[in-house]
């Protein structure tokens, strides 16, 4: 396939997927805050530490973090390349440039996501960012990122067009685990054993859609270092580092090429790690060590992916 | 004008046998679900993006093209001879290029001024003696065809003209698909009523018709199709005909020359290219020949073609024979290879750079259609009955000043096809864009695009001027 349609392919994906996990973690934040409602700076704080966006927010908003800011700043600002409403753009203008490659169905499905997720952006900026209406956005924004997932996987040929969607959709993920985990973990003292510890741990998992899940796993009480477990190593939990690893691992043999061999290696190596690694040794290090290599390992394998696959030299 | 060939209704206020079974089905259809259809129709085409840019707008500003959701209606009979016409018509085009091109036998016979070819600016010098697969030049055209009645005769005295040959980047194909995608989707009962010849096998029968044209000796050719990119007007089209066909839709960018021979940059390394349906014009496709500020093309393409290790679809100097200053010659073309006399009427026309039409047309402005030779799109033409006197003064003054650069048609009365619009159902002026696919048979699907003026009384059908585009049944029987 022609590597600037898997270019465009590999970016939708990421894009969508971005979306996806950046609702996940506004719709939590602000369940958050409304619980807790002292520390909510703090919160909204470390939600643009995770993006990476705070000195981007304060150029523009100034020192003061504020919720009604930091979500129209987020959520609806086209100037914020990292916003939710951009992300959902993004994806649609990648798939814009390479519609003929997918099914109709994923364009149709793309196309009205961003044609609808624009106009009640518009309808939401006009009111002050808060109630229903903001989490019914962020539920919404997740269903129409299920529903991409759900009509690519059931209608689009298992070929390589799928396989740099699946790519995308994978590295983005692990990397936007890693990062919910980080900042979370930073912010929250292992120690700590306050009631708010309890909802905030709950809090973390229901953004990653694990809460039930770690009540199944465990049968026991929410401790920070099963939470960790669980969304770093465990490999049946869909949105841990492992599972996406795995996928990542797997597609890159899929796909290869005559020049891919080192990037399978490396992938393969950091699957390796997830895959026999054990939570203490991982503790040992720190977490905070552990997912700041994580996340430069991951950048480093998706310059690689771009190198081999996407937009090679000649 | 008072002699329009109403396509629904005979002179006396019959209704045409050819529309009676539809009409009467309409005529049973409650209002209330006709705007249900219409509403659905327009929120399909917007969810499926079936759009188009429109030139001068804001940047990236995406419309959709108007759809009529009544048909237009042709008989089995009209369209045999239509069909019989458009094959004589493209196979004496193709001709044409390749004698230009070649032994300018025409030329040579006096029936076509050497300075009207040679000085075109369409004609390309770099295409002289270069073999061209099967010695065809327009693989795809697009011949627009109106039904007509000449002035000061009666509306049904109206017969079919060519009015406009395309023959470099026709497009709307895509149109006519989705059109008749749509209607089946509205109206599935409608199709097995009625004998509805069906056009969804046109994506073969471009892909076949591009593969033949691959360079002698490619077994499996790699057919690619070449657009500028996602902000381009027909960039719709061009991914729509690229899936359809299942190849790939390249830019230039993701093309390069070694080896005197074209590759795509692919996941799997560089591959061999051996058709590329292009829809980009002449003048883009090669920085290294044609303007080098191109970023749309390949460098380093022509060389490979005139090596006949690439073949181009269509072939580069095309325009040379769709040109609206060699259109008059079009009749003789068809006598001088074919032997034949032309089925389908061109619209006479005046020549500007001739003394004594030039005259006529300056007496007369405001009755007739004057268009720039080089103009495409509904741009650069005066339609006199419906212009101010200033309109009409200053383009006097432009034909007056480069005459060669203009020709003049009477004011067609072009035929009129009830279409919905804001008060209800009304006639418009419409046209009929067939396709024409030229491999080793000329063929085509039955019927073509079917495009409508949408304002009250306007004969410009243009999507870019607010034209609209209705299904067209050729019925089989």
């Amino acid at each position: 396939m022609l590597s600037r349609t898997a270019d465009h392919l590999y970016w939708m994906a990421r894009y969508t997927e971005r979306a996806e996990n950046l609702a996940r973690l506004l719709d939590v934040t602000y369940r958050m805050s409304l619980q807790m409602h002292a520390s909510s700076g703090g919160y909204w704080g470390a939600a643009l530490g995770i993006t990476g966006l705070e000195v981007a927010y304060k150029a523009k908003h100034g020192e003061k973090i504020e919720a009604g800011n930091v979500l129209r700043f987020m959520v609806v600002d086209l100037d914020n390349p990292s916003s939710l409403l951009a992300s959902l753009k993004a994806a649609r203008e990648n798939c814009h440039a390479v519609r003929g490659t997918v099914t109709s169905e994923v364009w149709e499905t793309i196309n009205t996501t961003w044609l609808e997720a624009r106009a009640s952006a518009t309808q939401l900026a006009q009111g002050a960012m808060q109630g229903s209406d903001l989490t019914k956005y962020f539920e919404w924004v997740k269903f129409r990122s299920h529903l991409s997932r759900g009509v690519t996987v059931g209608t689009m040929l298992q070929d390589e067009a799928f396989h740099f969607i699946r790519l995308g959709t994978f590295l983005e993920r692990a990397d936007n685990t890693a990062r919910i985990l980080d900042v979370k973990y930073d912010e929250l003292a292992p120690e700590d054993t306050t009631s708010n510890e309890y909802y905030e741990w709950g809090a973390l998992l229901r953004s990653v859609s694990a809460f039930e899940i770690y009540r199944k796993v465990y049968r026991d009480v929410i401790t920070p270092n099963r939470v960790a477990e669980l969304l770093i190593l465990r490999e049946d939990m869909p949105r841990s580092l492992h599972a996406c690893m795995k996928e990542v691992h797997q597609i890159l043999g899929f796909v290869a090429n005559a020049r891919s061999r080192e990037t399978q290696r490396i992938a393969g190596m950091g699957y390796s790690e997830l895959r026999y690694g054990r939570i203490d040794d991982i503790l040992e290090v720190g977490l905070h060590d552990y997912l700041t290599k994580f996340l430069d390992g991951i950048a480093g394998l998706g310059n690689r992916i771009s190198q081999d696959f996407l937009v090679p030299m000649s | 004008m008072n002699n329009v060939f109403d396509e629904l209704h005979a002179p006396d206020g019959a209704v045409r046998g050819h529309y009676a079974a539809y009409k009467d089905w309409l005529a049973g259809m409650a209002p209330e679900q006709i705007a249900q259809k219409r509403a659905e129709a327009d929120s399909a085409f917007h969810r499926y993006g079936i759009t188009f840019a429109v030139y001068g707008e804001e940047s990236g500003t995406e419309r959709l093209i108007p759809f009529d959701i009544l048909p237009r209606i042709i008989p089995a009979a009209e369209w045999r001879m239509l069909e019989t016409g458009l094959r004589q018509r493209v196979s004496a085009l193709n001709a044409f290029i390749h004698d230009i091109y070649s032994a300018q036998r025409i030329v040579k016979a006096g029936l076509i001024p050497a300075e009207q070819v040679f000085r075109n600016a369409q004609y390309r010098p770099e295409m002289q003696d270069i073999v061209v697969r099967n010695n065809l030049y327009a693989l795809i055209s697009g011949v627009d065809i109106v039904r007509a009645a000449l002035p000061n005769t009666a509306s049904d005295a109206a017969e079919y003209y060519v009015l406009e040959d395309n023959l470099r980047v026709p497009s709307g194909v895509s149109y006519m698909l989705e059109d008749r995608r749509m209607m089946m989707r509205l109206f599935p009962e409608l199709f097995s009523r009625y004998g509805v010849a069906p056009v969804e096998h046109y994506p073969d029968l471009l892909l076949d018709t591009l593969r033949q044209a691959a360079p002698a000796g490619s077994d499996d050719p790699t057919v690619v199709v070449l657009t500028p990119g996602a902000y381009n007007s027909a960039y719709f089209e061009h991914a729509f005909l690229a899936q359809q066909m299942g190849v790939e839709l390249v830019e230039g960018q993701d093309m390069f020359v070694d080896d005197e021979t074209v590759f795509m940059r692919t996941t799997q390394g560089p591959k061999r290219v051996d058709v590329i349906y292009r829809r980009i014009d002449d003048d883009f496709l090669d920085p290294l020949a044609f303007r080098p500020e191109s970023a749309l093309g390949v460098a380093g393409l022509l060389s490979v073609y005139r090596a006949g290790r690439v073949s181009l679809a269509n072939a580069i100097g095309t325009g040379v024979a769709d040109d609206k200053s060699i259109y008059p010659y079009v009749p003789d073309m068809i006598r001088f290879y074919m032997s034949e006399e032309p089925i389908i009427k061109n619209v006479p026309t005046y020549q500007c750079r001739k003394a004594d039409e030039l005259s006529y047309v300056l007496a007369n402005m405001a009755d007739l259609v004057v268009k720039e030779t080089h103009g495409a799109g509904g741009y650069g033409m005066l339609v006199g009955p419906a212009s101010t006197k200033a309109e009409i003064e200053d383009f006097r003054s432009r034909v007056k000043a480069a005459p060669d650069k203009y020709i003049a048609q009477p004011t067609l009365a072009l035929s009129a096809c009830p279409t919905f619009v804001e008060s209800g159902i009304a006639p418009r002026h419409i046209d009929l864009r067939p396709f024409v696919l030229s491999g080793k048979e000329v063929r085509m699907v039955p019927g073509g695009l079917t495009r409508v003026a949408l304002k009250e009384g306007s004969l410009v059908v243009n999507s870019s001027q607010g034209g609209g585009t209705k299904d067209t049944w050729i019925l089989e029987n």
